[in-house]
């Protein structure tokens, strides 16, 4: 048996790469560690988060949590947190939906809509969103007619430069019953399922059909009865009307909102509208065909052989197209959308404390990113093609 | 007895057929284009308009240079054309030497010189006469790339050499009397949104190209850390990671060393960009077949040079079109430094509008910077696509 | 990436250990200001700084001054389409540069925005800030800065249209649920909330990172009020607003706003050139010693005025700077009342409290012996 110098042996060296990697960083570390200190010294600054509890002092526009000038800074800059999740989550609802029609748009055979699709999809993607953003708020949002001469539109809604108001709804006394009414027959649905699976698996005859229509008949029944019950509706329809100088009820996106919405929908739309049309074409011509000669329509064929194929190549870029959303909310400082970003950089201002400011609002984004990229990818895993 | 169709067939050939076929061809197609186009009219009838009677467009005439250059020293203007001229004349040799390769990304360059020099025809006599010269320059390098001995050598060693004598002619230099340093703050306007391209892209692939191995690594160690870099990187919005290097940079450097703004926003977009750009050539590394290392180590070829002489050339080339994406990206992105208060393209275009004489031109004002953005990327996509061909990606 | 669902959930753990103690720990009761809080709380001994000296010095060498300005303000400091710099401001920046290099324009201009401006100075990245920036409590204390003298007294005001509001003698509660511009980042922004807060009146803030934004937005009729400083609200309103005769300035003043220069704490030499430059430019006022009428002054016999110009005594030398400094500030540049007139003049905003101490305002020079 020959022996190895240990200088020779691979493991050896692999530690002693690791080693020299580990020293440098640590180096690196130490050097940018005095600076720090040296630095902060100079200035006579002092790092901690006690600053933290001391009262903000200043007031955000839009909050969805209860929020005032007396609160502490932290409190602030959880307001900030959930006005960016807000904007991301509406965002990323929309611009599925923006993208998917658009995707299918550059796909039309009417050459119009195509071609007009296509012109969206290349200007959008080639211009910075911080322009577009800024055109949406000054140069439409802004521009519209003041609350008098509201523009109305069927609904009721409204358009005006303090914001576009919207109907809604509003929960009655009757909500909490109905709630629980609908968790019931929702709950009845996974019942059903699980105990006609279970028939299924022993029935030695294949069961009807027919009873598929518990799923239907059960649920009514619950609801049926619930309404008889409590009769009154749980929602009734909150609309905006102008009261004095304002409008009333409804519900309100404020200008800065509707902008940075309005901005991050369409230009994510781009993006995601290539991918889908990307995914569509990857299903292969065959399977069309085939579907066509067993029969289905034109839109059985999309409904159920192209798009579920499509959605396996659609998904992972996509996952990432709603990670840039959630951070290009971060642009909304461009045009006063109260986000995190915007309310580190107050808080940062009145308080001077950049490290613990940037570590608290890259912390802050990142877990949201991790939190998309987990749903997305356990989404994923669903309708990954499974190999036999 | 069926009925005999005698009628002629439909018209299958002729712009008539084209319009119902692709227009009309059924019922709710019909709706959509009688919606499409009366939308398109309308929208297009009041752009024109406006542009025609309410928009005043001398605010883009007034200032065309200072959205070009900022606030770069006039009397320094002349270094920026030589900047030009030196790009037409590597064009026009790179389509002397490479023809067809090069041929259309060089007939573009022409035609973009021929149309500013169009634009600028009435309103500044010198922009006319420089871009003229530009496009006369491309021309006669085309010739000397035809007859030139090591043309394609040249060239190449022109285009490396091209990048860092941007900087000495931008920058200037303490030692050359002929280009005395010019302030960084002074670097303003289109001139350092291109400037920030460049370095952004530039810088941060030598830097992407190691997390991108350290990625793939058997280490550990230098594995996490890479993972690690590049996820936290892609997880944070760019505007935080300017902001860090902004404001964190100096404090973590020797209380001596204050490297101006704008170096600290180059540095912000190389670290971050280099997350992304570990993305791309990573891509490209898993593209690379077994075989290519069972061959290499058959050879001989020790780990190192399997991957710097067999892996990162094949690779790298399967990531052109990614890498380019990243360009245009980047191109887009370098706008957000007017969010941390430097006087990009976009920040110029806010202070145009702030100017007393041109209150309330925010339309016209954005509107040239969105085409300017919009221009430059269309011209990006086309040398992508040019570029790709020439290197055949997705064909061999 | 399942590696990142164990990460995710750290991360999920801490936020909502952090989620815990955040919602309104201690309630903190509105009387006390914040000022005194802060005080309060953080008794941390500030450590001695860094013998300084060296910034006087680092400039000489350098040759010209670096200082930060404002970049699109115009009256204080902006940047025309050319790249020529103006403002009142910039004019203190011309001033010592005059003073160190008997050069008004060996000066290197930062455009600084809101947020970084005072980052920049601790930095060390200009050597100057002369950017219409609020002497505080803060600043001087924790952010590490040294404020030098008050260049122009300015207050918080707020200006309304004119169809909301037209009394200019109206109280806040005429502002009852408005909307209001502000610019993010500053005193004012702090101001407006302690002050309606005070007034028990309920309000909007929108607030924007630069000052072009907020009046862009107000001028759109985003924002019922817009609120700023007094001098800020005259000069942007004129220079800004499509039609500043619709809109009114109310009288209320809502905030003691001291302008004034700043350079970073620890370097008293620096400190004091930068100051005794401004004290000699509103000296030479108080006496009319104007850039036009300074060489006749050279000859004069009074004294006091010898010892300003540097003729006889060696005041200057004392600072590290030559001795007729205030001369070649005077001579290129202007006393205090001619920058005042040169920038401001044409926004017809007048002297008031920032006229001299003789005139019953509060520009003051300490004397020169």
């Amino acid at each position: 048996m020959i022996y190895k110098a240990f200088w020779r042996d691979i493991r050896f060296l692999q530690m002693l790469a690791q080693g020299i990697f580990v020293i440098l960083l640590a180096l690196a570390a130490g050097y940018l560690y005095v600076n720090v200190t040296a630095n902060l010294q100079r200035q006579g600054l002092t790092v901690g988060y006690g600053f933290m509890k001391n009262p903000a002092s200043f007031d955000i526009g839009e909050s969805y949590i209860p929020y005032q000038a007396s609160d502490p800074y932290q409190r602030a800059l959880i307001v900030g947190v959930v006005n960016t999740l807000v904007v991301s989550l509406v965002g990323i609802l929309l611009t599925t939906i923006v993208g998917v029609l658009v995707g299918i748009a550059r796909l039309s055979t009417n050459w119009l809509v195509n071609k007009l699709a296509a012109a969206y999809v290349g200007v959008l993607r080639n211009t910075p969103l911080i322009i577009q953003l800024m055109f949406w708020y000054f140069g439409v949002i802004l521009q519209l007619p003041s609350v008098k001469q509201a523009i109305e539109l069927p609904g009721p809604a409204f358009l005006t430069n303090r914001g576009i108001y919207l109907p809604w709804t509003e929960t009655t006394a009757t909500f909490p019953a109905w709630r629980m009414y609908l968790i019931l027959a929702i709950i009845s649905v996974f019942v059903i399922w699980f105990v006609l699976q279970i028939a299924r698996s022993r029935a030695s005859i294949p069961l009807s059909p027919s009873w598929n229509l518990s799923y239907l008949v059960i649920p009514v029944l619950i609801l049926w009865l619930g309404a008889e019950i409590q009769p009154a509706p749980p929602i009734t329809p909150y609309l905006p009307e102008l009261a004095g100088l304002n409008f009333k009820g409804g519900l309100r996106l404020t200008p800065e909102f509707a902008a940075l919405l309005f901005g991050l929908v369409l230009y994510t739309g781009a993006f995601i509208a290539e991918i889908v049309r990307a995914g569509i074409l990857a299903v292969s011509r065959g399977q069309v065909e085939a579907a066509r000669s067993l029969g289905l329509t034109n839109g059985q064929t999309l409904r159920l052989i192209v798009f579920p194929q499509a959605l396996r190549v659609i998904i992972p870029p996509l996952t990432s197209q709603y990670l840039n959303l959630a951070k290009n909310s971060s642009l909304a400082i461009a045009i006063g959308y109260p986000d995190l970003f915007s309310i580190a950089g107050t808080v940062f201002n009145q308080t001077g404390a950049a490290i613990e400011i940037i570590v608290v609002m890259m912390l802050s984004y990142l877990s949201l990113s991790l939190f998309t990229s987990l749903i997305m990818n356990i989404y994923n895993s669903r309708t990954r093609l499974v190999e036999r | 007895m069926a009925a005999i169709d005698l009628r002629p067939p439909r018209l299958t050939v002729g712009p008539l057929a084209w319009v119902r076929k692709n227009l009309f061809s059924t019922w709710y197609n019909t709706a959509l284009t009688l919606g499409v186009s009366w939308l398109l009219y309308s929208s297009l009838k009041s752009a024109a308009l406006w542009s025609q009677t309410e928009a005043r467009w001398g605010v883009i005439e007034a200032n065309l240079t200072l959205f070009m250059i900022g606030q770069y020293p006039r009397e320094e203007l002349w270094r920026i054309w030589l900047v030009i001229y030196l790009l037409a004349a590597l064009v026009g040799l790179a389509w002397g030497t490479w023809r067809n390769a090069a041929r259309g990304f060089a007939v573009m360059a022409l035609g973009a010189g021929a149309a500013f020099a169009l634009i600028c025809f009435a309103l500044n006599w010198e922009a006319w006469i420089n871009w003229l010269i530009a496009d006369a320059i491309l021309l006669i390098f085309f010739l000397i790339g035809n007859f030139l001995p090591y043309a394609s050598r040249v060239t190449v060693v022109g285009w490396l050499l091209y990048f860092p004598a941007i900087f000495l002619l931008v920058a200037g230099s303490r030692h050359i009397a002929a280009l005395p340093p010019v302030e960084m703050s002074a670097w303003s306007g289109l001139l350092l949104t291109l400037l920030l391209t460049i370095v952004g892209n530039l810088g941060s692939l030598p830097l992407g190209i190691l997390l991108a191995l350290g990625r793939q690594s058997k280490l550990p160690i230098v594995r996490y850390f890479s993972i690690g870099y590049i996820e936290l990187i892609r997880g944070v919005p760019l505007v935080t990671v300017l902001y860090m290097a902004d404001i964190l940079l100096p404090l973590f450097l020797p209380v001596d060393v204050r490297p101006d703004r704008v170096i600290r926003a180059m540095v912000g977009f190389i670290l971050f960009e280099a997350a992304y750009q570990a993305e791309n050539v990573r891509g490209g590394l898993q593209s690379i077949h077994r075989g290519q290392y069972e061959a290499a180590h058959a050879l001989g070829l020790s780990g190192a040079l399997t991957t710097a002489l067999i892996v990162l050339p094949q690779a790298l080339r399967a990531v052109v079109p990614a890498l380019f994406n990243s360009f245009i990206s980047l191109f887009k992105d370098t706008s957000l430094v007017a969010i941390i208060g430097l006087f990009d393209l976009l920040r110029i275009a806010r202070s145009v509008i702030a100017q007393p004489e041109w209150l309330g031109t925010h339309r016209e004002v954005y509107l040239f910077a969105f085409l300017i953005y919009w221009g430059f990327n269309l011209a990006f996509t086309y040398g992508n696509r040019r570029v790709e061909q020439a290197l055949g990606v997705g064909k061999r | 990436m399942p590696k990142f669902s164990y990460v995710f959930g750290l991360l999920v753990v801490i936020s909502v250990l952090l989620a815990a103690c955040a919602p309104s720990g201690a309630p903190i009761t509105v009387e006390v200001t914040r000022i005194v809080e802060v005080a309060g709380e953080a008794p941390t001994p500030v450590p001695p700084p860094v013998a300084g000296g060296e910034r006087l010095q680092t400039v000489l060498d350098r040759g010209k001054v670096i200082c930060g300005v404002h970049g699109s303000f115009q009256g204080f400091g902006f940047v025309d389409s050319a790249g020529a710099w103006s403002g009142f401001d910039v004019d203190f920046c011309r001033a010592w540069a005059a003073a160190l290099f008997n050069d008004a324009e060996a000066v290197e201009f930062r455009g600084l925005s809101a947020q970084a401006r005072f980052t920049a100075v601790q930095s060390g990245e200009v050597d100057v800030l002369s950017r219409n920036s609020t002497w505080t409590w803060t600043r001087d204390t924790e952010l590490g800065l040294t404020f030098g003298p008050v260049t122009f007294y300015d207050g918080q005001a707020i200006m309304v249209k004119k169809e909301i509001v037209s009394d200019p003698t109206a109280g806040l509660d005429a502002l009852e649920g408005a909307n209001v511009c502000v610019q993010s980042g500053t005193t004012t922004e702090l101001n407006l909330a302690d002050q309606f807060r005070a007034a028990n009146v309920g309000y909007t803030p929108v607030v924007f990172e630069d000052q072009t934004a907020a009046f862009q937005a107000y001028d759109e009729g985003r924002c019922d009020a817009i609120t700023s400083d007094r001098s800020q609200l005259a000069t942007q309103g004129q220079a800004v607003l499509a039609n500043f005769a619709d809109h009114v300035i109310l009288d209320l003043v809502m905030s003691k706003e001291p302008l004034a220069p700043a350079v970073a704490q620890g370097d008293d030499k620096w400190a004091d050139a930068v100051h005794w430059v401004v004290y000699g430019m509103i000296q030479a006022e108080e006496l009319g010693i104007t850039s036009a009428n300074v060489d006749s002054f050279l000859s004069s016999q009074d004294p006091v005025v010898r010892r300003l110009l540097g003729v006889e005594g060696e005041l200057g030398s004392k600072l590290g700077l030559s001795n007729d400094f205030v001369y070649r500030v005077i001579k290129l540049v202007g006393n205090y009342g001619e920058v005042y007139e040169k920038n401001l003049g044409p926004f017809n905003l007048a002297r008031g409290q920032n006229a001299l101490w003789t005139d019953g305002g509060l520009m003051y020079a300490p004397p020169f012996r």
